[in-house]
């Protein structure tokens, strides 16, 4: 169940006809107490919102209005794409772009298909190894992996695949807190369904596919989720594997652009809203796998 | 747990080939990358050079590496620093937002939006806002107090870096403590109450025991965290570390030591273990000092 879900009670039935605000036991809040929570709410909300607001304000002012003034000037006068325009000339940001949305795709397929296939493996099968085959993930899992980044520079120039979009994303390809997750789904799955269908001569692959994987649908999709927002937001990794600027990822693009660039305040502006915007549009629309991959990932980390 | 499996004569290979990727990737990019570094720490190998075996030179050199003791230092202020406002802070924001108020849905995603970013677009937002012109040191000449170089000191960049992650790490935290209030007995609160207890005292005496084992988990998955920490003072101080190098973190040590061409793998290794040995020693303390009140 959705951490939102357990949050998220049952609202009175008769909410609808009176018009009174409930809490979740369905007991009325008074007026007072309801004001100064929504005062709250909005302090908080200018807080964590504020700051994206102001960096998209500041990507969409032309180059002859005063970024610095004081008192500061929220909105732009004459709101212009020119920033955008800018930002494609002095780095290439839509190969960025399209870099990290390799990775990001690369880093879901490898992590859904893996972490289903072991976890099963890890839930459902039983073999002598199995045992030390999930404590291989368990301890995977506790390993941190700023404590190994330079192992894994190593091995990926030993492998010569330092420099390459495959190298960012084989380290993360199968993530063993992403196995674990899959195999508790599976366990969770009562037996006797299995049992009938192997039974019915149905083999491994078959029970595997067309019983085990539809019912752990939710799982898997926290699984996409937190393998495409791991890579796309993923800085350490790559700045060490990528050195050269035609390979770069936006992270890393926005990094050197920053560094290159620093006075142009527009500009930066504009690269952190390109790297920024289809993320917030995906959280958007998935919210409830976002929560549930906090509270399943945050037990298990 | 449910009955064994029934089911025994199938192929012995076929859980091995579903499992075989997943060990694959994680053998070769997890454990043995773990593994070379313990090795790779008593030789003193570089990027290009393989290394011969040095015995405890690189822990020695460590000991006195100016740097090394900064870094170490930097990492630990940073946790004191971060974790309890990471402690304590997401839970009064997950009490803000527990109550089912019409609208509350958007508040909490609201919220949680910080967390979605990427930390290289969060440190670059923060950079902007913090800078000498910015919009804080803007609002603060406005309001007369004048303008502060957060960027420029090397405590308050310290102290800028520590607030952008908790600011990244509010929501993510709240969620968590959302889930955790949820199993708060509402009697509790009532008899509370009752009894003339007021927000404060209902607070400390039901909400805080109710939730205490959460907030252990918080503490251990922030102090972990925090000690690790790199991408903030790493966009916001730059790759240097700041005025004379003062803000390096631990891992932004080993990032430097041990990348490019001329990295000294062996020496970074030696850093990288001590990253391992601190990051379980916290994860030990934060559980002792549970059981301890606990008993």
């Amino acid at each position: 169940m959705s951490v939102l879900e357990k949050v998220r009670p049952e609202r009175p039935a008769t909410e609808a006809r009176e018009r009174r605000v409930t809490d979740e036991h369905g007991r009325r809040i008074r007026a007072g107490e309801l004001a100064w929570r929504y005062l709250l709410l909005l302090a908080v909300l200018a807080l964590t919102i504020g700051p994206f607001l102001w960096q998209l304000s500041t990507s969409l002012k032309g180059p002859t209005e005063d970024i610095y003034s004081s008192p500061p000037r929220f909105l732009p006068e004459h709101p212009t794409l020119h920033n955008y325009a800018r930002v494609a000339d002095t780095i290439p940001v839509w190969d960025y772009a399209l870099n990290s949305l390799k990775v990001a795709t690369a880093n879901v397929v490898t992590n859904c298909v893996g972490s289903a296939l072991a976890g099963y493996a890890l839930a459902r099968l039983r073999y002598r190894g199995r045992g030390a085959a999930t404590l291989v993930f368990v301890l995977a899992m506790l390993v941190p992996v700023e404590g190994i980044i330079i192992a894994q520079f190593t091995t990926m120039r030993e492998l010569g695949l330092n420099n390459t979009l495959i190298g960012v994303v084989l380290p993360g390809a199968v993530g063993a807190l992403n196995v674990l997750l899959m195999r508790n789904a599976f366990r969770n799955l009562p037996y006797e369904i299995e049992e009938a269908a192997y039974v019915d001569g149905a083999n491994v692959w078959q029970r595997f596919w067309r019983i085990g994987l539809p019912s752990v649908k939710g799982t898997l999709a926290v699984v996409a989720i937190f393998a495409f927002m791991g890579a796309w937001d993923d800085f350490l990794w790559p700045l060490i594997v990528l050195s050269d600027p035609s390979k770069f990822t936006l992270t890393i693009g926005l990094n050197y652009l920053h560094g290159t660039f620093a006075n142009d305040e527009r500009l930066v502006a504009a690269g952190t809203v390109i790297a920024v915007a289809p993320l917030i549009a995906l959280f958007a629309c998935l919210q409830r796998y976002f929560f549930r991959g906090v509270g399943e990932g945050a037990v298990k980390g | 747990m449910a009955a064994p499996l029934r089911i025994r004569r199938q192929l012995p290979l076929s859980p091995w080939l579903f499992a075989a990727p997943g060990l694959l990737i994680t053998g070769a990019f997890v454990l043995y990358p773990f593994v070379s570094t313990l090795v790779n720490s008593f030789t003193d190998r570089r990027t290009l050079v393989p290394g011969r075996f040095v015995g405890l030179a690189n822990f020695r050199e460590l000991l006195h590496d100016d740097m090394f003791w900064t870094g170490l230092r930097n990492s630990f202020l940073y946790v004191l620093g971060v974790v309890p406002a990471l402690v304590v802070l997401p839970l009064l924001l997950a009490l803000l937002v527990h109550k089912n108020i019409p609208g509350i849905t958007f508040f909490r995603s609201a919220f949680y939006t910080p967390v979605v970013a990427s930390i290289v677009v969060v440190g670059l937002i923060w950079v902007w806002l913090l800078d000498e012109r910015g919009l804080i040191n803007a609002l603060l000449e406005a309001i007369g107090i004048g303008r502060i170089g957060f960027l420029s000191d090397q405590w308050l960049l310290l102290l800028s870096a520590m607030a952008v992650t908790v600011w990244k790490g509010l929501g993510y935290y709240m969620i968590i403590y959302l889930a955790a209030l949820a199993n708060v007995p509402r009697e509790l609160h009532e008899a509370a109450a009752v009894d003339g207890a007021g927000p404060v005292r209902r607070f400390l005496s039901v909400t805080v025991p109710a939730v205490r084992s959460t907030m252990v988990l918080v503490a251990a998955l922030s102090s972990v965290a925090a000690f690790k920490v790199f991408s903030e003072v790493y966009l916001m101080a730059g790759p240097s570390g700041g005025p004379a190098g003062e803000d390096t973190t631990l891992v932004m040590l080993v990032q430097r030591t041990g990348t490019g061409l001329t990295g000294r793998v062996g020496y970074a290794s030696a850093l990288s273990v001590v990253v391992f040995v601190v990051t379980v020693a916290l994860m030990l303390l934060v559980l002792r000092a549970d059981r301890k009140e606990e008993s």
